[in-house]
């Protein structure tokens, strides 16, 4: 077991015939990830990296039975993808495109909703599920497989937790890149939700930002349905407010999204916050009792 | 992206919605000539990207013109939060019989454009919201079909006792709706929204943000940016592909990736020292785009020590370190610099910053330390 994807996952590549789309198509197959098939509108027939490419999304899912979907194509596009990915049946549609106006996004949230699709991302590194499938930009080698699970909004910060966590003998189960936008896929919630129904996960590290208060909601949900331990970080705690810090969902204005009060707030639910990311392995060895 | 006031009291009046007259000055001169001298009572109001103006001064009534003048004269080039007033609006003042808020944003956990509205309005509403929550009423809007009609009847319902300020106010809020969403803002207030004596409604005061990712198809808007100078230096670093953000401290950052980044910021005041900025290059090792970075931070006099915190992921931190090398090479700084790279190929790319003369350290909590050190040691 894992969360959201496994070795069953099969997934296809919007924007396949891109340069990023053709870097990471590639690195993903090389880590094992079940790659059926490639869309690029007009390109239909033509092989990348052994890929098939597919002129639409309806195509590809006929022919391959994808059931997932990972985005590269740019960003005044990137909406449209989704929709397209949502409305061929697709169940998870993984967005890496960052700079997606937020008017896009909030578009395509009732038709997710109404067509029942989940949505990672956009703007986000996109998500593994350790020697079995991974989705995205996420460097392949820094995985361990064990039963950590880790949610984070930001990219690279992940990638040095990860890599902490795998020196320091934990392993993961599955790793989600939420992404940083304003308006944005599953969150927190959602995913604690299945860490907690996942039999291989033990524990979790969450991740998170200044701004918003998803962390704060995660906090209250990890209080009052979590038997299992979570262990947190929270990245901007010296931010100026109103500052918007490179992810659009990181700014802070007026005392909401500080991360005094998501600190607070996790304090209250028994989680514990490390005050530097070093010290997330020795947090969570201290939980599982290690 | 923010607009001043008198450009949002401009798009208001595109889309129909009332607004007092008013005139924008840039000098003294300029408000002689162009301001009428109709005896109507005028509040002169500073236009800067700073709140709290009117408890700065920025605000003032005049009733004559002689006072326009005066206060005008005041106001222009005056400083407010560390910003030079180059500009003054002059409009008509409004005799008000109840001030309310109306505002829209985009909201992360409705996932939707949300109206607020509040019957407290002229003072500051994140007062309102953090002191009284329950007085911001709060309606979610369906994208599809947009703010309807009975959403805008229904919030307007709350805040004005007659019907005919009712169908006024509603009005009022379908207009703003349509204005957000043709122009992708990402925050429209009218505070105040006004009630006259006469049972008029009108939008005395505007504020209005823009989503940065959606500037690409709004050409219009993107006429109206005036940067400050701290904000040219962000916009021409975006433009490089970097995200910048200048502070206050003395240690310079160059990190990659904005939750590592600030991760590094938050590592160095935890240790002692102060951050002199926000600095993400992104995922790439392109020597041209740090050498941009390092020279972003050079620029600024305050920098004592740069850190220089990578982790590779798909990029390699041997492409990355002969990067650095290349732009310190261009660059030539008597700067301490202290590098920290770790990741994929991270040994060989340590390698070659040693080989390179600088110190470098393996974890991020090292590098902080050493960063802070060097800059209280060099002069």
């Amino acid at each position: 077991m894992s969360i959201l994807i496994n070795k069953d996952t099969k997934l296809i590549v919007q924007g396949i015939t891109g340069r990023d789309g053709g870097f990471h198509a590639s690195k993903m197959k090389e880590y094992g990830t079940n790659i059926v098939g490639g869309i690029s509108p007009g390109k239909g027939g033509m092989e990348v990296e052994g890929i098939p490419v597919f002129n639409t999304v309806e195509e590809a899912v006929k022919a391959t039975g994808a059931n997932a979907s990972v985005i590269f194509v740019p960003a005044p596009f990137a909406a449209d993808a989704i929709l397209e990915a949502s409305y061929a049946g697709i169940d998870l549609v993984v967005c890496i495109t960052e700079g997606v106006p937020v008017q896009d996004m909030i578009k395509v949230n009732p038709v997710l909703k109404q067509n029942n699709t989940k949505l990672i991302g956009a703007n986000c590194p996109g998500l593994i599920t350790v020697d079995e499938c991974l989705i995205g930009i996420l460097p392949g080698m820094i995985f361990k497989k064990g039963n950590v699970g880790l949610i984070s909004r930001s990219g690279t910060l992940t990638y040095e937790v990860v890599n902490m966590l795998s020196e320091s003998g934990l392993g993961q189960t599955t790793c989600v890149g939420i992404g940083g936008d304003a308006v944005s896929g599953l969150y927190f919630i959602d995913l604690l939700e299945r860490y907690e129904n996942d039999p291989e996960t033990d524990a979790v590290v969450l991740i998170g930002e200044i701004g918003g208060d998803a962390e704060e909601q995660a906090a209250q949900f990890i209080k009052e349905k979590m038997a299992k331990p979570v262990v947190a970080f929270i990245a901007g705690q010296t931010a100026p407010p109103g500052k918007r810090m490179g992810h659009a969902g990181a700014i802070i204005s007026s005392g909401s999204g500080t991360a005094a009060e998501k600190i607070k707030a996790f304090n209250e639910a028994g989680v514990p916050v490390a005050k530097e990311p070093s010290k997330i392995p020795g947090l969570v060895k201290e939980k599982l009792g290690i | 992206m923010k607009i001043h006031e008198y450009q949002a009291r401009n798009l208001f009046r595109k889309y129909g919605i009332p607004v007092p007259n008013g005139v924008v000055c840039h000098s003294v001169e300029e408000a002689e000539k162009n301001i009428p001298d109709d005896g109507k009572l005028k509040v002169v109001k500073a236009q800067v990207h700073a709140g709290g103006r009117g408890k700065a001064g920025g605000v003032k009534l005049a009733k004559t013109m002689a006072e326009v003048i005066e206060k005008a004269g005041q106001i222009l080039g005056m400083n407010i939060k560390g910003l030079t007033v180059e500009k003054i609006l002059v409009a008509d003042a409004v005799d008000i019989e109840k001030e309310f808020y109306v505002g829209l944003i985009n909201d992360r956990n409705s996932k939707s454009v949300t109206l607020m509205a509040s019957a407290e309005g002229g003072v500051e509403i994140e007062e309102v919201a953090r002191v009284s929550p329950e007085k911001i009423i709060k309606m979610p809007i369906d994208s599809t079909t947009g703010l309807m009609d009975w959403q805008a009847r229904s919030v307007a319902l709350k805040l004005f006792g007659d019907i005919k300020q009712v169908r006024q106010a509603a009005v009022i809020l379908k207009k703003l709706y349509k204005l957000y969403v043709e122009t992708d803002s990402s925050l429209a207030e009218i505070n105040p929204l006004v009630l006259t004596p006469e049972g008029e409604v009108l939008a005395i005061d505007g504020k209005m943000n823009f989503d940065d990712n959606a500037l690409y198809r709004q050409p219009e808007i993107l006429t109206m940016r005036e940067a400050t100078p701290d904000e040219q230096k962000e916009i021409e670093a975006n433009e490089m592909g970097l995200s910048y953000i200048r502070l206050d401290g003395n240690i310079g950052c160059m990190v990659n990736g904005a939750g590592l980044a600030m991760a590094t910021m938050d590592m160095i005041k935890l240790y002692g020292g102060e951050p002199a900025n926000f600095l993400d290059i992104g995922g790439s090792s392109n020597p041209e785009k740090v050498v941009k970075a390092m020279n972003i931070l050079l620029g600024d006099k305050n920098v004592k020590a740069v850190m220089i915190n990578i982790f590779g992921g798909i990029t390699r931190c041997d492409d990355v370190a002969r990067g650095l090398v290349t732009a310190l090479d261009e660059i030539k700084t008597d700067v301490p610099v202290v590098v920290r790279l770790s990741g994929t190929n991270s040994k060989e790319g340590l390698e070659i910053i040693k080989n390179y003369g600088l110190p470098n350290v393996a974890t991020m909590s090292e590098a902080a330390k050493k960063a802070i050190e060097l800059s209280k040691t060099e002069k």
